[in-house]
């Protein structure tokens, strides 16, 4: 079965619902459905994102208070808005917007666990501000506030604010499962995992977990704003920080890497709460909130035993297939940029010195690389080669001297800068996205190919505006694992290939971003030897259609036969600079790299 | 505010401050050596304070029923293990600590006339019955994610917390309690007065510190942890195994959380779930730190203290508010010194 029939059969059943559920059943389903769209935005945060979030009760509290406050009016000065909920809705999400961003550009750009501690005590502080603000009604609460008009249709009752909240909730997992399909959504997917790599592809990572960040704080402002409008009144606690602790439960306990796992948290969550409640007061004697025990522990063996969720374990029971993206080779390629002329000097490296301490890792050492060259940095271990190749990619800043890509300087600047100047890389230990397909893992190479912006990007991504621009992209992609040889895997996952495949596409990814300059760090390292020369061949061929390439490597076999120039290193110095043959004769070489083979080879 | 005022707001925050301080300490350490942001620090500080209060009221606490179950899941999945892998030779260590100290400490607890003992003594008992916790939750909820991320650990943890204080409901039901000062009265110092209770919190966590360094620079274990802390993997290469260094640095996150709730405990009212917000407090130190550095953490703490005392009096409905929200001005400059994007582990 297709996984669209399912969604028709389960859009039907939502549809029928209201006509025959009773009242008792309404309820929880209006309120499985204010907590999915919490959950959700925690999906993309926690299960996609790989950040997390304590505080999405305290945005469910701000959406709710503006809209109590602004439809109610007990603000002097501030005019009733009580015919237009939805004005209110607008300003709580504009006030969830600013106060997201404001707390997002505070953490975001810490590590990783600072986001959810900010979150911890955000919640805090907010829920205490309901609970002691005399404007905000203290901790009684707001009330008095008005039903929600739709068309004329005014929605008092549960089973007509149902159907509001699930098309909320509906349009959140549309635009939630478009984004992710989208160039925005392939950044915030690699988030968990690939941020380095995603950097140097030239994705800004800091932004892309911000934009995951404020959709989450949006999603749960607008289901505070239906609480309250259900509701019709409002108190701090269902805003307060075990309730964020809540959110977060149904998130993972559904299954956070799954948008519908949103929706199978919220209902496990809600439906076993209701029932918990009822008998485990009479099995212990006293009442008080002893669910959170049975949930807290299910949280952690969950977490233990399956951290995918509950989601994944019910995929696995029904019969579905899910589809195969669809490339199409015969849309417009998108842009390249302009091939430089052969000869024209594209990296320089001038005198760089790199200190760690009072360690040099690298001292005085130049180097050149022109358009149509491959040129070799070798050396023995320690010979300072990945300092050298960190320099030259962003990753390190040098102490002295300078770097410059076709004349611009290249120090200092973060690597998704440098990417797209138009020099991209491969890494030692290959980073990839395991568990997403081959096309997609390439198709991150071309984030910033015709890029519209992220803003645009996430907009257009959200509304499927950008079929025939996604199109495209997939279709480079798909270009580029046909150029390096990968066409019959591109469908598999990429954690499926062996090393030496998951090298070859970490090369396609790079050439997706269309560079002039391809970087490799030690792309023959772990390969077995018909792998080498798969290797070997392929850069020959993208040397023959005019890309340059520097590779930095200790393979002597591998350089020798296929590169134009090579540069010695050893003990952080250059020692030796010419063409292979005046290498392999050069006698400061062979004693410091190939003295051993020279003496066994004597022997 | 004229300056007696001011002098007590001091003395409030800074015996305050030292308990927050501990805990600050305790969290670096924690997640120094494990990588756990420990969040249930501060159940272990109502756990310490009302089981003492049990004890001094001559009622056997209820967390002695947390040990027993705890200790018996740690013994079964232990057992289990050992029949799979078909070597018995761990349980010898396992089953002592797990199985027969918490039956022994109930036996005792459940026979001795505990309203008669000398207060020291019953301190010594509440600790023994709380601490041992702190290992075992090590080994039922972190050991099997010890390579987890960061964040996979900060989720558990959480889990933790929320299971932690709905068992502390259970077990020392919703009523608060407060414990008999450790020595009555006031102490005179020049035209300052201080309550003696708020020198027996200063000096003791001064001590506790002092106990603490000593024991990091001078004993093998406290070395061992050091070196676990600094690289897991060249640790368990020098044969410290990083599960003991996981339970050792949980059993001192234990001992000083149920050792800070004793000290404060004839201070303020204890409630089941008073210690989240204490031990939060003790976060915002450890934050200001970086989660890295002691020093700067138990400095940090004690700014939470008197920053907390002062705006008590100042607008005191707000004070909790303005305590969580110092975090946001440390988050913002170590942000702003923040430079490349580096991978979570």
């Amino acid at each position: 079965m297709r996984p669209s029939r399912i969604l028709l059969v389960f859009l039907l059943l939502l549809g029928v619902a209201p006509f025959v559920l009773p009242e008792f059943w309404i309820t929880l389903a209006n309120y499985i459905g204010l907590y999915a769209l919490v959950a959700l935005g925690l999906v993309l945060l926690t299960g996609v994102g790989g950040l997390t979030s304590f505080g999405q009760a305290a945005f469910v509290g701000l959406g709710a208070y503006t809209t109590a406050v602004l439809t109610t009016s007990t603000l002097s000065g501030v005019p009733a808005l009580a015919g237009s909920p939805w004005l209110a809705l607008i300003a709580g999400l504009l006030l969830t917007l600013l106060v997201a961003a404001l707390l997002g550009s505070l953490t975001l750009r810490l590590s990783g666990h600072y986001l959810p501690l900010g979150t911890i005590a955000w919640g805090m502080s907010l829920a205490l501000m309901f609970g002691t603000s005399e404007t905000l009604g203290g901790y009684t609460g707001l009330t008095g506030i008005p039903p929600i008009s739709v068309f004329g249709h005014t929605l008092e009752s549960g089973r007509q604010i149902y159907v509001l909240i699930w098309v909320f909730l509906m349009a959140g997992v549309v635009t939630t499962l478009n984004l992710l399909d989208s160039r925005e959504g392939r950044a915030i997917r690699a988030l968990k995992g690939g941020m380095v790599m995603a950097e140097s592809m030239g994705v800004n990572t800091s932004a892309s977990r911000m934009v995951a960040f404020v959709l989450a704080a949006l999603m749960a402002a607008a289901s505070g704003w239906l609480y309250a409008h259900m509701q019709r009144f409002v108190n701090p606690t269902p805003f307060s920080l075990p309730m964020g602790i809540e959110y977060l439960f149904m998130a993972v306990i559904g299954g956070a890497g799954h948008v519908w796992g949103a929706l199978l948290g919220a209902f496990v969550i809600t439906v076993s709460k209701t029932w918990l409640q009822d008998i485990l007061p009479q099995i212990v004697g006293q009442a008080g909130n002893f669910e959170v025990i049975v949930f807290g522990v299910l949280m952690i063996v969950i977490l233990q035993r399956a951290p995918d969720g509950l989601w994944p374990a019910l995929t696995r029971r029904l019969p579905v297939r899910v589809p195969r993206r669809v490339v199409r080779p015969e849309v417009p390629p998108l842009a390249k940029r302009p091939v430089p002329p052969t000869g024209e000097m594209l990296l320089e490296v001038d005198k760089v010195t790199r200190r760690f301490g009072g360690l040099v890792a690298v001292s005085e050492m130049s180097l050149a690389v022109r358009a149509g060259e491959i040129v070799a940095l070798i050396g023995p271990n320690g010979a300072g080669k990945s300092t050298m190749f960190n320099l030259v990619s962003g990753v390190l800043d040098p102490t002295s001297g300078a770097v410059r890509f076709r004349g611009r300087p290249v120090g200092g600047r973060p690597s998704r800068e440098i990417a797209l100047m138009g020099l991209s890389r491969t890494f030692q230990h290959v980073r990839l996205l395991a568990q997403m397909s081959v096309l997609d893992n390439v198709a991150i190479g071309a984030h910033r190919r015709e890029y519209p912006g992220l803003l645009a990007g996430v907009l257009t991504g959200a509304w499927r505006l950008d079929r025939s621009e996604e199109a495209r992209l997939l279709a480079e992609a798909a270009r580029q694992i046909e150029r390096v040889g990968l066409a019959d895997h591109m469908f598999e996952t990429a954690g499926s290939l062996p090393l030496g495949k998951q090298r070859i596409l970490e090369i396609a990814r790079a050439l997706c971003s269309d560079p002039c300059l391809l970087l490799l760090d030690e792309p023959a390292a772990g390969l077995r030897y018909l792998e080498k020369r798969a290797l070997a061949e392929l850069l020959r061929k993208l040397k023959g259609e005019g890309l340059s390439i520097l590779l930095v490597e200790h393979d002597m076999d591998f350089v020798m036969g296929l590169v134009d120039r090579i540069t010695v290193m050893d003990f952080g110095q250059k020692i030796a600079e010419g063409l292979p043959d005046q290498i392999q004769r050069d006698p400061r070489v062979l004693e410091a790299y190939l003295g051993g083979v020279a003496e066994t080879d004597a022997a | 505010m004229n300056f007696d005022i001011a002098l007590l707001l001091a003395q409030d925050g800074i015996t305050n401050g030292a308990i927050y301080a501990l805990l600050a300490l305790a969290l670096v350490l924690a997640f120094a050596v494990t990588r756990v942001i420990f969040i249930p620090q501060g159940e272990f500080v109502a756990y310490g304070a009302l089981t003492l209060v049990a004890v001094q009221a001559g009622r056997l606490p209820g967390t002695v029923w947390l040990l027993l179950v705890a200790g018996g899941l740690v013994s079964l999945i232990e057992v289990v293990r050992a029949i799979r892998t078909r070597s018995v030779r761990a349980l010898r260590s396992v089953l002592p600590w797990n199985l027969a100290y918490p039956l022994a400490a109930w036996a005792v607890l459940a026979n001795v006339p505990l309203q008669s003992l000398p207060m020291a003594l019953q301190i010594g008992l509440a600790l023994a019955v709380v601490v041992p916790l702190g290992p075992m939750i090590y080994r039922l909820a972190f050991q099997p994610l010890a390579e987890a991320s960061v964040l996979i650990l900060l989720i558990v943890s959480v889990a933790v917390h929320v299971v932690m204080v709905g068992l502390g409901l259970l077990v020392f039901g919703a009523e608060g309690a407060r414990t008999p000062a450790f020595s009555e009265g006031t102490i005179e110092l020049g035209t300052l007065s201080a309550s003696a209770q708020s020198l027996w919190v200063i000096a003791c966590s001064l001590a506790l510190i002092v106990l603490l360094y000593l024991a990091f620079e001078r004993t093998v274990y406290g070395k061992a942890l050091r070196a676990t802390a600094v690289n897991r993997l060249g640790a368990r290469l020098m044969g410290i195994p990083t599960e003991f260094a996981g339970r050792l640095s949980f059993f001192l996150c234990a001992l000083i959380g149920a050792l800070s709730g004793i000290l404060i405990a004839p201070i303020t009212t204890i409630y089941y779930d008073t210690g989240f917000s204490i031990g939060l407090k003790g976060f915002v130190g450890a934050i200001i730190g970086g989660l890295s550095s002691y020093p700067i953490a138990a400095l940090g703490a004690l700014l939470v203290g008197l920053l907390e005392s002062y705006s008590s009096f100042w607008a005191s409905a707000y004070k909790e508010v303005i305590v969580f929200t110092l975090i946001i001005p440390v988050l913002l400059v170590r942000s702003l010194r923040a430079h490349r994007v580096e991978e979570e582990e």
